[in-house]
């Protein structure tokens, strides 16, 4: 009687012999034995697997080629990678905002201190928070550049006025954003310039001082006004940024980009009615 | 909705339907109101208890010019929570009473500007307060003379305690000077009908 082999581990089984080699194989009887395979080979084989492993289980490569093959329009140029430059600008603001949360301090008394200790005394802390600070300009006039790109291409018409109210909102965000933190160096004029900020506020009827004592956390400027704003700026408004943003590149990739308007059809894609 | 049986009008899946959906919102609610609460709480506290400040003995004072003092309004924060006032003793014959109130004996006023809060300056020459934001002028009594601002300046109740003065809380006025116990933020109206578009809140 003959038992089943026991199912043994892919690695620990027997390979078969490999063709071509010594004198087993019909066409290579006489050639030479086939070269071992050179680290290379493994490495490429190595990485072709761990590639096949994650995308038999993920289906990661339709879904890329859906959203990076995409067909663009004749006529896209430069100006439509303004958005992704958005993008780019905000991942920037948000990794070295990450790293300036390491040492800044949230507190009345302790911000300014911490603000001026990232300047003077940490390693390249000077270049981060100036990456921080002007990233954040860069940030708003590549939004607004972006915004006038899809304004002046008629690219918000339909089907995609939903792509620019999210967008709008997002710009709305991300002066948020500066808004609030504007207030984190703590210096004079972040102070009075969001004592200011609050007060135009307070100036709307009936809602405004409600919306001014919820962002100063009272009626006074107080020790938790800077922690709320700080809170702001890394937590809620990021959040909504991040889940915007994913809305609206859906949007995108959905509805494809448009062609500039200086662009005529061609008369082949032209749909015209024979008259009989 | 046909149901399994003859008279059935909700069916077993629309009743498990609504039955996760309204567990799903109990889940949510159970969250979201106590964080949402936890935020907008500082909205309908009270201000801390009256605290009075003393400014300094009377001799101090005179009722011809300012005096500037900074008090701690905010004592928890540091330098940002102190503010210059100007104070003076009452003068009886510049300065406006109005009809049913007790005049204070001394004239406290905050330096925090109606127009967005930017701290005013009193120059003693021409007698006046100014902003250095947006051009906010003020007359001797803090009433509106110029610029932006859409009421006068702001005041602190004052009293005099065995020979020393004191000032307490904040208080808003409108142009005739008529006081509002709730003191409003800057930018916010108080003539007319505007004061109901701004009313006092819980928190002053």
């Amino acid at each position: 009687m003959k038992l089943p082999t026991p199912p043994l581990p892919k690695a620990l089984r027997p390979s078969p012999k490999r063709p071509g080699g010594g004198r087993n194989g019909k066409n290579g009887r006489n050639g030479p034995p086939p070269p071992e395979p050179t680290v290379k080979d493994h490495l490429v084989e190595g990485t072709a697997t761990a590639v096949g492993w994650l995308d038999e289980r993920t289906g990661a490569t339709p879904f890329l080629r859906g959203f990076l093959y995409r067909k663009v329009p004749k006529g896209t140029n430069w100006f439509y990678t303004l958005g992704s430059a958005t993008l780019f600008a905000f991942l920037s603001q948000a990794i070295t905002g990450v790293f300036l949360a390491m040492y800044y301090e949230p507190d009345a008394t302790r911000a300014y201190e911490s603000a001026s200790h990232i300047t003077n005394d940490v390693f390249l802390g000077e270049f981060v928070r100036g990456m921080h600070k002007w990233g954040s300009s860069v940030m708003i006039i590549l939004i607004f550049l972006h915004m006038g790109r899809t304004f002046f291409f008629g690219a918000y018409k339909y089907p995609r006025e939903l792509n620019w109210v999210i967008g709008v909102l997002l710009l709305v965000l991300t002066l948020m954003m500066g808004l609030t933190g504007y207030l984190l160096p703590f210096d004079q004029r972040s102070f009075w310039a969001t004592v200011v900020a609050v007060n135009i506020n307070a100036s709307g009827p009936i809602v405004g001082p409600y919306l001014a004592d919820f962002l100063r956390a009272g009626a006074e400027f107080g020790p938790t006004t800077i922690s709320r704003f700080y809170a702001m700026h890394m937590l809620l408004i990021p959040g909504l940024i991040v889940a915007l943003i994913g809305a609206h590149i859906y949007l995108v990739t959905k509805l494809g980009t448009t062609a500039p308007p200086w662009l005529k059809a061609e008369k082949k894609d032209l749909i015209t009615e024979e008259i009989p | 909705m046909a149901g399994a049986f003859e008279g059935e009008t909700v069916t077993r899946r629309r009743l498990m339907e609504g039955g996760v959906q309204l567990a799903g919102g109990v889940a949510v609610a159970a969250i979201a109101l106590p964080a949402l609460g936890f935020a907008l709480g500082p909205l309908f506290e009270e201000q801390e208890p009256e605290r009075w400040l003393d400014v300094g003995p009377e001799d101090d004072f005179n009722d011809e010019t300012y005096v500037p003092k900074v008090i701690s309004l905010v004592p928890q924060v540091g330098d940002a929570g102190k503010t210059t006032i100007y104070v003076r003793k009452f003068n009886s014959e510049k300065d406006t009473v109005v009809k049913g109130e007790n005049p204070l004996p001394y004239v406290a006023i905050s330096t925090r500007c109606a127009h967005l809060g930017c701290p005013v300056r009193y120059i003693q020459a021409s007698q006046k307060f100014v902003c250095p934001c947006h051009g906010g002028v003020y007359g001797f009594e803090g009433q509106v003379e110029g610029g932006p601002p859409v009421r006068p300046l702001d005041r602190f109740y004052t009293k005099v305690v065995s020979g020393r003065v004191e000032v307490g809380k904040r208080f808003s006025l409108n142009s005739q000077l008529h006081r509002f116990p709730h003191p409003r933020d800057p930018s916010n109206h108080l003539d007319g009908l505007w004061q109901y578009l701004y009313p006092g809140r819980p928190t002053t």
